[in-house]
């Protein structure tokens, strides 16, 4: 499937190709921790168990922000 | 996957069930008003000084301590919002916008102290002067000043307490920090109630956060929609503690409940350490340039600005 992902830590959008299916194998997929992310899912805050669709827009809050 | 309370689609998953939007917002505004009451961390007739940086965790602490006061029928003006500004480039300034539209919209007075104006320069110019003949980070150099003007205006505003936004995580942090670097003296003062010794000098800091973990009170205030725009501090990532944060998100992934379990574990050494420390305690004494709270002739505070000047 394809999906377009913005990571709000890098400001920064991508386009990908993904074999997986779950929120949790696309954090897996980018080496990112679950625990220092949220994720919205076409405008809704999803679980990591929830299943992904073909043209999905994911955007990924970063949870640690200040300092 | 729903939530275990209705129908309704989960947005957070617990180590015990998923919630949905509206049961994920009741079980956070639930564990932080049990945690008030617990410790009794609020007296129905102080001042409450909230010390506020625009960031998630303290506009979410400001709405649950004004929601917590109309809640038990407490006069909402007893409450005040103080931020600090560090003077740390394209970082502090874009929080402060988010913060002052943030105790507009809320009815909550808002002041504003700098460390420009209070001790002289900004801590992008201060600290590399400061580093100069000691090896202190800008962390350690923030740490010092931040704490000393939050106490020192809360005071003059007769704040009985100053409520501020630590998180689980922070704690589970700084009880780490304190345990590797055997820090006991500075261990005894953590804890959902910061310090170890009552003084009129001081201004207790407690801690309604204490138990929600960093990654809720990200997703309560998304859910809620404040305003706040992404940052980070610029040195965040120089210090120890982001060494520390980045272990313990490994392990709370590969292990669920360790943050928790860390406080919990450290709740229950907290009298024990505290007792221990009472005993070695040093005078309280007032520092003879500012005449704040000091353990020695000039605190802390003082001696870095007095390191500027000489410069």
């Amino acid at each position: 499937m394809h999906l377009e992902i913005f990571n709000e830590r890098e400001g920064s959008t991508i386009l990908i190709e993904f074999a997986g299916s779950k929120v949790k194998d696309l954090l897996d997929h980018l080496k990112l921790n679950p625990e220092a992310f949220l994720v919205v899912r076409n405008n809704e805050v999803v679980t990591e168990e929830e299943i992904l669709q073909d043209q999905d827009k994911v955007e990924l809050l970063s949870v640690i922000s200040g300092g | 996957m729903r939530c275990n309370k209705c129908p309704q689609k989960s947005v957070f998953s617990l180590q015990h069930g998923d919630l949905c939007r509206n049961h994920f917002i009741d079980y956070f505004e639930d564990k932080v008003f049990k945690t008030i009451n617990k410790f009794q961390l609020i007296g129905r007739n102080e001042k409450l000084c909230v010390a506020v940086s625009g960031g998630k965790d303290s506009l979410t602490v400001l709405y649950l301590t004004k929601k917590y006061l109309e809640k038990n029928s407490i006069p909402a003006n007893n409450l005040l919002a103080l931020a600090v500004d560090e003077g740390i480039d394209q970082y502090r300034e874009k929080t402060l916008v988010d913060l002052r539209k943030f105790c507009q919209e809320h009815n909550v007075p808002l002041t504003i102290v700098s460390f420009e104006q209070e001790l002289g320069k900004t801590l992008d110019k201060a600290y590399p002067i400061i580093n100069q003949d000691a090896n202190k980070k800008p962390c350690n150099v923030c740490g010092v000043w931040r704490r000393y003007l939050l106490n020192k205006h809360a005071k003059k505003m007769g704040a009985g307490k100053v409520i501020t936004g630590h998180n689980l995580d922070d704690e589970a942090q700084a009880i780490m920090m304190n345990m590797f670097k055997a820090n006991t003296t500075l261990a005894a003062r953590l804890g959902p109630i910061s310090g170890v010794q009552e003084h009129d000098l001081f201004i207790q800091r407690v801690k309604p956060l204490y138990f929600c973990a960093e990654k809720e009170v990200r997703l309560y205030a998304l859910l809620k929609h404040f305003q706040i725009e992404f940052t980070e501090c610029p040195y965040s990532k120089e210090g120890y503690r982001h060494h520390i944060q980045e272990m313990l998100n490994d392990f709370e992934h590969k292990y669920k409940g360790t943050k928790q379990g860390i406080v919990n574990s450290f709740l229950a050494m907290l009298p024990l350490l505290q007792n221990q420390e009472k005993l070695s305690l040093p005078t309280i004494q007032q520092c003879s340039r500012c005449r704040e709270a000091s353990n020695k002739d000039i605190c802390n505070a003082c001696v870095m600005k007095e390191t500027i000047q000489n410069v």
